[in-house]
């Protein structure tokens, strides 16, 4: 087992090397004389373009530009990111929290109601319950994100003026600006509570209350979707008719029997589901304005912020490794036929 | 084929749901296709798709019988915009998902077939588009060669082919081991022949099914870059640039919150039912194809 473990985690640099290689060779796209131009921050430079070019080895083959980065790298140094006004590794541990944060709201409710709903529609099939559950699945894996999320801002912002856009309100912002303030998790709401600053704690929850709707509206629907398929398929077998026969009470069969080996595909997905929330929800955090990963690194690509573009993905696609191998790890814990190796 | 029909007709009818993802499609079709009568195009406009603008005023006008959807962020006819976007919806979708499926059947065929270093190479180049998150790999690759509608088709075909590859290279990889295959072999048929006359055709049917139920999927990824203003230049009849459009008058005027709600609710629910009726269809297709429902 540990063996396993590590030799998945010796693939982790790997996939971020490769990830990284990718997106150098996208940028190649531009000429050099575009690439110099995102170092240029004064229209005075403009004429020492050949200069940037010369200095940063614009002109050089791909490999040994992304030789460098990766040297760079190596030293501890992940570059500055222009749209975030500060290093990479300061962006990263400044958003990173929120997007976290932002995850384990929006996930815990998906996993329970997903679940529940799931198994109840699957033992209550083509019943009212099942409909309804059925219809909130195709309904919520058929909505964009931004249509939900503009939707919720226009009634529950617009409207009711109770949950805002943004992460915190400007008040909130001195009080955790402010050198009184520690910051025990990183996770907001809950170093308000213990700083001892309750109304603080409310300000900070109203802000996450939409985008979790969102996100638990829309990634609800796969775990409904694999629950309630995966459950159906449990009751359909042998071992389910013989308890039945042998006279186990229908709630017993649904929880000890069914549901146990029902689960094994739902812990997987729901592991991939929470790394890609934790990755950063684009859309979402761009809706509300929440200064996470996603909405980072949707800025920095659309302005081509190469080390912040570089920065976010490392992140995201090392977490989709580990993603991977946690969810085989599940597999294996959940069923133990399957041998991890 | 009379009978295959006829089944995939009996199973329709047997669920609603099918039907209505069906009625949707046929719907939205039909406006396609009915664009330049029941929105004609002004007479002296050179592209059907520029969304013709009554007056410069940046704020949005609610419905009224000259404008039927009212108008949006600098007069843009609603109406106009919804029914020429439909082109625009149904073209970036097909587009999309046949030529990632294309290139989905190429890398996926060819690693499954090969097999060796060649499944490794591409294998290993399919795991990493999978890490990359997809939608930042799309504004990447959007940006770097332009933001345009067939860009924003580009990079979303770009980030949704590994799906299929996978899929198809594990289907290859049984198929060829069969009987039927060796034969073709031993009767001195050349490798591309084998793969495209007995391996592909039968291993096809999972994938069409994958296929008709990433479309609703694929419809959202690429709504969302226009979303991000990265599609079409402003003004082209395209729903995510039109929802992109209304961000500005979400809060509506003073006193009246929901002054602009047309310019959120007429498009985005277009494009909610649009996904809908495609999953719908693509529960359809899957129920259909799947011999086991036979």
């Amino acid at each position: 087992m540990t063996r396993f473990i590590l030799k998945r985690l010796a693939f982790l640099p790997l996939v971020m090397l490769a990830v990284t290689m990718l997106l150098f060779a996208i940028l190649q796209f531009l000429t050099p004389e575009m690439r110099a131009a995102l170092y240029v921050k004064d229209p005075r430079q403009l004429a020492s373009v050949e200069q940037i070019i010369d200095k940063y080895g614009l002109r050089d083959p791909v490999y040994m530009q992304w030789g460098r980065w990766v040297v760079q790298v190596a030293h501890g140094d992940l570059g500055y990111s222009e749209t975030a006004k500060m290093p990479v590794a300061d962006a990263i541990r400044a958003f990173f929290p929120a997007t976290l944060e932002l995850s384990i709201l929006s996930f815990i409710p998906i996993l329970i109601l997903g679940v529940a709903f799931g198994t109840l529609s699957a033992v209550y099939k083509d019943k009212w319950l099942d409909q309804l559950t059925r219809l909130v699945a195709i309904t919520g894996y058929s909505l964009p994100s931004f249509v939900l999320g503009l939707l919720l801002l226009m009634i529950f912002y617009g409207q009711f003026h109770i949950f805002p856009p943004g992460r915190y309100s400007l008040d909130v912002d001195l009080l955790v600006h402010s050198d009184a303030f520690r910051h025990y998790t990183g996770l907001l709401s809950l170093d308000c509570l213990l700083n001892g600053e309750f109304n603080a704690y409310l300000d900070v929850t109203k802000h996450l209350i939409l985008p979790a709707a969102t996100l638990i509206y829309i990634d609800l629907a796969l775990l409904l979707r694999i629950t309630r398929s995966s459950m159906l398929e449990e009751l359909g077998k042998d071992y389910i008719r013989t308890a039945k026969a042998k006279g186990v009470p229908g709630p017993v069969i649904v929880r000890k029997h069914a549901l146990k080996n029902a689960l094994i595909p739902v812990v997987t997905l729901s592991s991939l589901i929470f790394i890609t929330l934790l990755g950063g929800v684009v859309i979402t955090e761009t809706v509300f304005d929440f200064p996470g990963i996603g909405r980072w690194g949707v800025v920095a690509a659309q302005q081509l912020d190469i080390a912040g573009v570089l920065g976010s993905t490392l992140l995201a696609s090392g977490l989709f490794v580990v993603a991977n191998l946690v969810s085989d790890i599940l597999y294996a814990v959940v069923d133990p036929r399957i041998r991890v190796n | 084929m009379k009978d295959k029909i006829r089944h995939a007709w009996k199973l329709l009818r047997r669920r609603p749901a099918s039907l209505v993802g069906f009625g949707l499609i046929a719907f939205f079709f039909a406006v396609a296709a009915a664009a330049p009568l029941i929105a004609p195009p002004e007479k002296n406009s050179r592209d059907a798709y520029l969304i013709p603008q009554d007056g410069y005023s940046p704020d949005p006008v609610r419905p009224s019988a000259k404008h039927l959807f009212g108008t949006t962020e600098q007069q843009y006819d609603l109406y106009y915009g919804m029914v020429w976007g439909t082109r625009t919806a149904f073209r970036v979708a097909v587009v999309v998902v046949a030529s990632s499926l294309t290139v989905g059947i190429l890398i996926g065929g060819a690693a499954g077939f090969y097999g060796g270093w060649v499944d490794e190479l591409m294998m290993r180049f399919t795991d990493i588009v999978l890490a990359f998150p997809d939608l930042i790999l799309a504004v990447v690759i959007v940006t770097v060669t332009k933001p345009s509608l067939s860009n924003v088709m580009l990079s979303v075909a770009a980030v949704s082919w590994p799906s299929y590859a996978r899929l198809l290279r594990g289907d290859v990889l049984s198929i060829k081991e069969r009987d039927f295959v060796s034969a073709a072999r031993a009767l001195g048929a050349s490798d591309f022949r084998i793969l495209s006359r007995h391996i592909i055709p039968n291993c096809i049917y999972p994938l069409l099914v994958v296929a008709s139920l990433s479309m609703g999927r694929i419809v959202i990824t690429a709504a969302a870059l226009s979303f991000l203003g990265l599609g079409a230049p402003v003004g082209y009849a395209d729903w995510g640039q039109l929802i992109s459009l209304s961000r500005n008058w979400l809060l509506g005027s003073n006193g009246n919150p929901f002054e602009y709600w047309h310019t959120v609710f007429i498009p985005g629910f277009a494009i909610f039912f649009f996904v809908l009726g495609w999953n719908l269809l693509g529960d359809a297709v899957r129920d259909i194809l799947d011999p086991r429902q036979k």
